[in-house]
């Protein structure tokens, strides 16, 4: 059984017990344990089931490589399934629960599976549910997703919050080992701003669990004595609990720093995630031990030699009593002499090696621990616990030679250097036959934006493993990244006592000449379970890409992507296919390294600020008079202003017709305002708009129309002509952004020596529309300057004073009513729009929202963008005709809209539409023709644009474009519906309401 | 005449740093070359100071001018003063090819104070404040939307658009969480 240990353990604090609960059952553990040797120090080795099988999993591993420890922290608005136990911090109150199983973690209805894994080959999903097809929407995948799983999904929202931050540096290194630290020691003292990120909560990596020795004495004195010297300068940050996730181009990289998820609830953010640019990035990540592949090596108990030593010298726990030891190489009788030290018996040394020769194992030797050469395990025995191991020769086929007792298996096949940030940018790799793993090619990094590396890997990650190696390419590596930013690095690195260790020997499995009942209890992939006998099935069946052996066979796609299970899978891949390793290759290694929260990702993005929402000057008043909103851009703009009781078809009714019957109110403060002076401002706005503006005299307004470059309508509005070298054009509310850039665009890269400034005033001048046979009464009534007919007539504008506030006034309409549009400083306009309530009352005033000032438009036939245009129709098509110049030479769209396909008057151009019955047009509906088309479809004539219910006529009311435009004037045609029937419809003049403009003209 | 008013009416949030709205502060938006004559001597009879270098911002008491583009200068001043300036401007600029236009009402302003000013700041744009100079005006973004800062008394100045002042208020506050500095 697993255990804590009555003394040890570097990291725990034995006078901070901490409670926490697994699957209900209340445990005790110490501050400074991982969930993981929490629940060893408990003897609860057996922690999940696997994805495919549901095989009983135990803890491998001690760090972010666990596949198996996956488990859901925490309950309603905290939980988070998937959390690796190995890298979760214990905390008092902690719940966790296994998870992926059913009923319950010891019984697994699932389990059955292992009877049918043999009906569960590679490429299962693909071969049984490729038909029919429609099934595997409605019926596989569901009841697969179902079966299995992992955690499942919050259902609340998070207690948390998440925040973002922007750093700089000069030098980022990525990992707080003995490499990482000696780098950034030479890099700060070179000068350079360094930023160090740490993943766990500690530094000095694996250097004093593997008992290096530095300077002379214990790696812990050294590791002290640097940190201490780097918090100690100005030009350094160091960050513990963050991990870089990605490296990106131009040395910008994202680093996860995990703040309070060892102390929930204590007002810090649970995650913050760095945006990090780096000039150049050290990556000191380190190495990840691999598997070997014995049958029953996915039985719990199977753990990483190196990460069970782990679990004793950091946290005084032991994983069992009897642990037989596998290896291929010599760093795994550390772990030997390391349990042998914890007063733990170690029965057996298995060496796949026919030699064993190195100063490790010479110290094991010593102790009196047997070690076997030349063996392998045939066998692991056990199936919720590893109960023993059966020994083989390693040259053999299996024929077991002895059995020996134990509850725990170390294994160890060699070292992979962590080399996925590395990669993430494009940095390659070479193969290191002697180490058996793939390095960093320091040949071809990832290149910035000089085209010179910006990712240099040290220590063992890049392939250096001793610790003496380490410390000196560190050094080497840390002064070339300084020098490359033009800093002069001369500092030594420390020394490290050397240890003679004979090479390893790659094994990839065990026994070399296992046959299929044994390959197919050898597992690479313990969370998707994947076997050998997989990845060799997927070689017979055809697949030689490794890219797609993956995807075949799922090796590597789990939640832990392959840390594990990669190297190992892709050299099994190697021999079947009779290819050497380094020409099979690796798969991708894409970011992120290990899972980023969304919430992290989201950031500040969420609830009041997960967007920008534009609100105008009068915002406060709408929500207080219960205004219902509608986005329009960021903007908010009042759809309508129901009253208690009213639908918004009937406060929206009411709006319209108390407009054009008293006085409505309309903020119109969204509206576009952009400013254009300059001696050429009136060759500018010729060359953008259809029609003719600059003719147009000082106080007067005239109706544009914006083109794109081909032709197409983008934007209309009002323009008024301020003084002679200045105009001011309104822009749609959605518009005015748009407008603005294209202006700047022209004005910057095509006519660059025009004098012509722009400006965007949109938020400086709010505007209320005052509109309504009774407007003129209320601005008489507000006094101060003379809005009549005779001094203030349709389409001109004067700048005054009304009821004291300064303002201009436009004489211009968007309802066909008497209008007036006041423009007025934003930060007066909430005033203003509350004294023209007060002073309106008398006459009928009321607000109306944007649906009401939609209706009024179409009621008048006038167009909207957005409605009327699609990007695809150009004002020929709108009957716009008269709004463009004949007589310029050029403006923008002119040419475009000579092409055949838009000078053609076969295109459908606009008409009113009144229903036969009075009903509305559906939204969208098309104008059936007769017949079908090529496609079977049904052939069409035409589109509605714009369809209401005129509450000014009391019946429907559209507007559309239809193959001959006016021409159909009179004809009957047919709307489909969305119910599938039609609606019959006379074509009409689009000018719905008072034609001669006798009212807007009053 | 009535007192124009701020968008949020000098809104407050306590955290590890203290933001405040403040205004209205009066702002003109002056586009011209830097070349072009009588400009340097316009802008001081406006604002009381030299025309702002590349990226910087002159100040002279309650009034500052800012540079935003190689043509585009922000001038500071009282909110009633801005008529004032236009109608300065417009005499010592007669016949040159500028724009000047009132823009105090098109912003909105706000204080980050406190020691950790920078924190708050350095969560939502991307700047390096290491390298950021003490008479810098920077224009960058606050998460999604445009803005510019500059440091001022020992806290910052920061200038956005009035109509997404509830969003930047929500923003900076979120950043000044009591809870949030780094290293807490």
């Amino acid at each position: 059984m697993s255990a804590r240990l009555p003394s040890g353990g570097r990291l725990i604090d034995r006078r901070t017990p901490q409670e926490f609960t697994f699957n209900g059952t209340t445990l005790r553990g110490f501050a400074g344990d991982t969930l993981a040797s929490a629940l060893l120090a408990n003897d609860q080795m057996l922690v999940g089931r696997s994805f495919k099988y549901h095989r009983p999993r135990g803890i491998v591993a001690a760090g972010v490589e666990e596949p198996n420890a996956l488990i859901n922290l925490g309950t309603g608005n905290r939980a988070e399934p998937n959390q690796r136990a190995t890298t979760t911090e214990l905390f008092d109150g902690l719940q966790a629960r296994s998870q992926n199983h059913w009923p319950s973690l010891t019984y697994d209805i699932g389990v059955v599976n292992t009877l049918l894994a043999r009906f569960l080959p590679a490429g299962f999903y693909y071969k049984t549910f490729i038909h029919p097809r429609a099934a595997w929407k409605h019926v596989f995948e569901p009841i697969i997703r179902k079966s299995a799983g992992l955690g499942p999904a919050p259902t609340l929202r998070d207690a948390d919050r998440y925040e973002q931050i922007y750093a700089f540096c000069d030098i980022l290194v990525v990992g707080g080992g003995i490499a990482g630290l000696q780098a950034a020691l030479v890099a700060a003292t070179a000068g350079a701003r360094v930023m160090v990120v740490e993943q766990t909560p500690n530094w000095g990596g694996r250097a004093v669990v593997d008992g290096d020795i530095i300077n002379g004495a214990p790696a812990s004195d050294w590791i002290d004595a640097t940190i201490y010297a780097l918090q100690a300068m100005d030009n350094v940050q160091l960050h513990i609990r963050t991990t870089a996730a990605g490296v990106y181009d131009h040395g910008y990289v994202l680093a996860e720093e995990r703040i309070a998820d060892h102390t929930p609830g204590d007002g810090r953010p649970k995650h913050r995630l760095w945006r990090i640019r780096a000039g150049q990035i050290i990556t000191a990540t380190g190495a990840i031990e691999r598997p070997l592949s014995f049958a029953g090596n996915d039985i719990p108990g199977v753990m990483l030699a190196a990460s069970l030593r782990d679990y004793v010298v950091n946290f005084g726990v032991s994983a069992g009593d009897r642990t037989v030891i596998v290896t291929n190489n010599d760093d795994a009788y550390r772990t030997a002499i390391a349990l042998h030290a914890a007063g733990l018996s170690v029965p057996c040394i298995i060496d796949a090696r026919a030699q064993v020769t190195g100063d490790l194992p010479a110290r094991a030797r010593a102790l009196g621990i047997r070690i076997e050469a030349g063996r392998a395990i045939a066998k692991v025995k056990g199936s919720q616990r590893v109960k023993a191991v059966s020994l083989c020769s390693q040259s053999g086929e299996g024929t077991v030679l002895e059995e020996i007792s134990c509850d725990v298996v170390a294994m160890s096949g060699g070292w992979s250097p962590v080399v996925h940030l590395y990669s993430h940018c494009g940095g390659k790799l070479i193969w290191n036959s002697e180490q058996a793993h793939f390095r960093p090619d320091p040949a071809r990094p990832p290149t910035g934006a000089d085209g010179l590396g910006m990712v240099l890997a040290v220590g063992n990650a890049n392939g250096e493993m001793s610790a003496q190696d380490a410390l000196a390419d560190a050094a080497r590596g840390a002064a070339a990244a300084a020098a490359a930013l033009g800093f002069k690095a001369n500092m030594t690195a420390a020394t490290a006592q050397i240890s003679l260790d004979a090479p390893m020997e790659p094994v990839w499995i065990m026994p070399q000449g296992a046959g299929i009942a044994l390959r197919s209890k050898m597992w690479l992939d313990y969370q998707n379970d994947v076997k050998v006998s997989d990845v060799q099935l997927a070689a017979r069946e055809g697949y030689a890409s490794v890219e797609h052996t993956k995807r075949y066979t799922t090796l590597g796609m789990a939640t832990d992507q392959g840390k594990l299970s990669n190297i190992n899978g892709l050299a099994v891949l190697a021999n079947a296919l009779h290819e050497d390793i380094p020409n099979v290759g690796t798969t991708t290694f894409r970011p992120p390294y290990t899972p980023v929260t969304l919430g992290a990702l989201a950031g500040e993005s969420r609830g009041d600020i997960f967007q920008p929402l534009r609100k105008t000057p009068m915002h406060d008043w709408h929500v207080a008079n219960h205004a219902y909103f509608e986005p329009v851009g960021l903007w908010r703009r009042p759809y309508t202003f129901p009253q208690p009781g009213e639908t918004h078809a009937q406060s929206v009714h009411r709006e319209v017709l108390n407009t054009r019957s008293k006085l409505g109110l309309l903020d119109a403060s969204t509206l576009g305002k952009i400013i254009v002076k300059g001696p050429d401002a009136g060759k500018f706005l010729d060359m953008l708009y259809t029609g003719v503006f600059s003719t147009l005299p000082v106080g007067k307004c005239r109706y544009g129309l914006m083109c794109n470059e081909n032709g197409f309508l983008s934007d209309d509005g009002v323009v008024a002509r301020l003084s002679d070298d200045t105009w001011l054009c309104h822009t749609t509310s959605g518009g005015a952004d748009r407008i603005h850039a294209h202006m700047e665009d022209w004005l910057q890269c095509e006519w660059w020596d025009w004098q012509v400034y722009v400006a965007n005033v949109t938020e400086q001048l709010a505007q209320v529309a005052v509109v309504g046979p009774n407007a003129r009464k209320l601005l008489e009534k507000l006094g101060g300057m003379d809005v009549s007919k005779e001094a203030l007539p349709f389409m001109a504008f004067a700048d005054g004073v009304l009821g004291g506030f300064a303002v201009r006034v436009y004489r211009i309409s968007f309802s066909g009513e008497l209008s007036y549009e006041i423009a007025v400083a934003a930060g007066l306009a909430a005033a203003f729009w509350a004294t023209l309530h007060d002073a309106g009352a008398e006459f009928g005033a009321a607000a109306y929202g944007t649906e009401a000032l939609h209706i009024m438009r179409a009621e008048k036939g006038f167009i909207m963008i957005g409605d009327e245009t699609d990007g695809t129709v150009i004002p020929q098509d709108l009957n716009l005709a008269w709004a463009i110049s004949k007589k310029k030479a050029d403006f923008l769209g002119k040419r475009g809209q000579e092409r055949s396909f838009l000078a053609n008057d076969a295109r459908p151009k606009l008409a009113g539409f009144e229903t036969l019955d009075g009903s509305v047009v559906p939204d969208g509906a098309y104008i059936l023709a007769p017949g079908t088309n090529g496609n079977g479809q049904r052939n069409t004539q035409g589109r509605v644009t714009s369809t209401y219910f005129s509450p000014t006529l009391g019946r429907g009311i559209a507007m559309g474009l239809i193959t001959g435009g006016l021409a159909r004037i009179g004809d009957v045609v047919e709307f489909n519906t969305v119910s599938g029937g039609s609606v019959r419809a006379k074509v009409v003049d689009p000018v719905f309401v008072d034609k001669d403009g006798e009212k807007q003209n009053a | 005449m009535r007192d124009a008013v701020t968008a949020l009416g000098h809104a407050q949030f306590d955290g590890f740093c203290k933001i405040t709205e403040v205004g209205p502060v009066g702002m003109i938006s002056l586009r011209a070359n830097a070349d072009v004559k009588g400009l340097a001597k316009a802008v001081k009879a406006v604002t009381g100071t030299a025309l702002p270098a590349p990226r910087q911002i002159v100040r002279a008491g309650t009034h500052a001018a800012g540079w935003m583009s190689p043509d585009e200068y922000l001038l500071i001043l009282p909110y009633k003063e801005t008529d004032a300036a236009l109608a300065l401007l417009e005499k010592a600029l007669t016949g040159q090819h500028y724009l000047a236009v009132t823009v105090s009402d098109a912003r909105a302003v706000f204080r980050v104070e406190g020691a950790k000013a920078d924190q708050v700041l350095a969560k939502l744009s991307p700047v390096d404040f290491a390298t950021l100079g003490p008479t810098e005006l920077r224009r960058t973004r606050t998460a999604q939307v445009a803005a510019a800062f500059w440091s001022e008394n020992g806290g910052y100045m920061l200038v956005c658009f009035r109509s997404v002042a509830g969003y930047v208020m929500g923003l900076l506050s979120h950043s000044a969480m009591p809870g949030s500095a780094l290293g807490e």
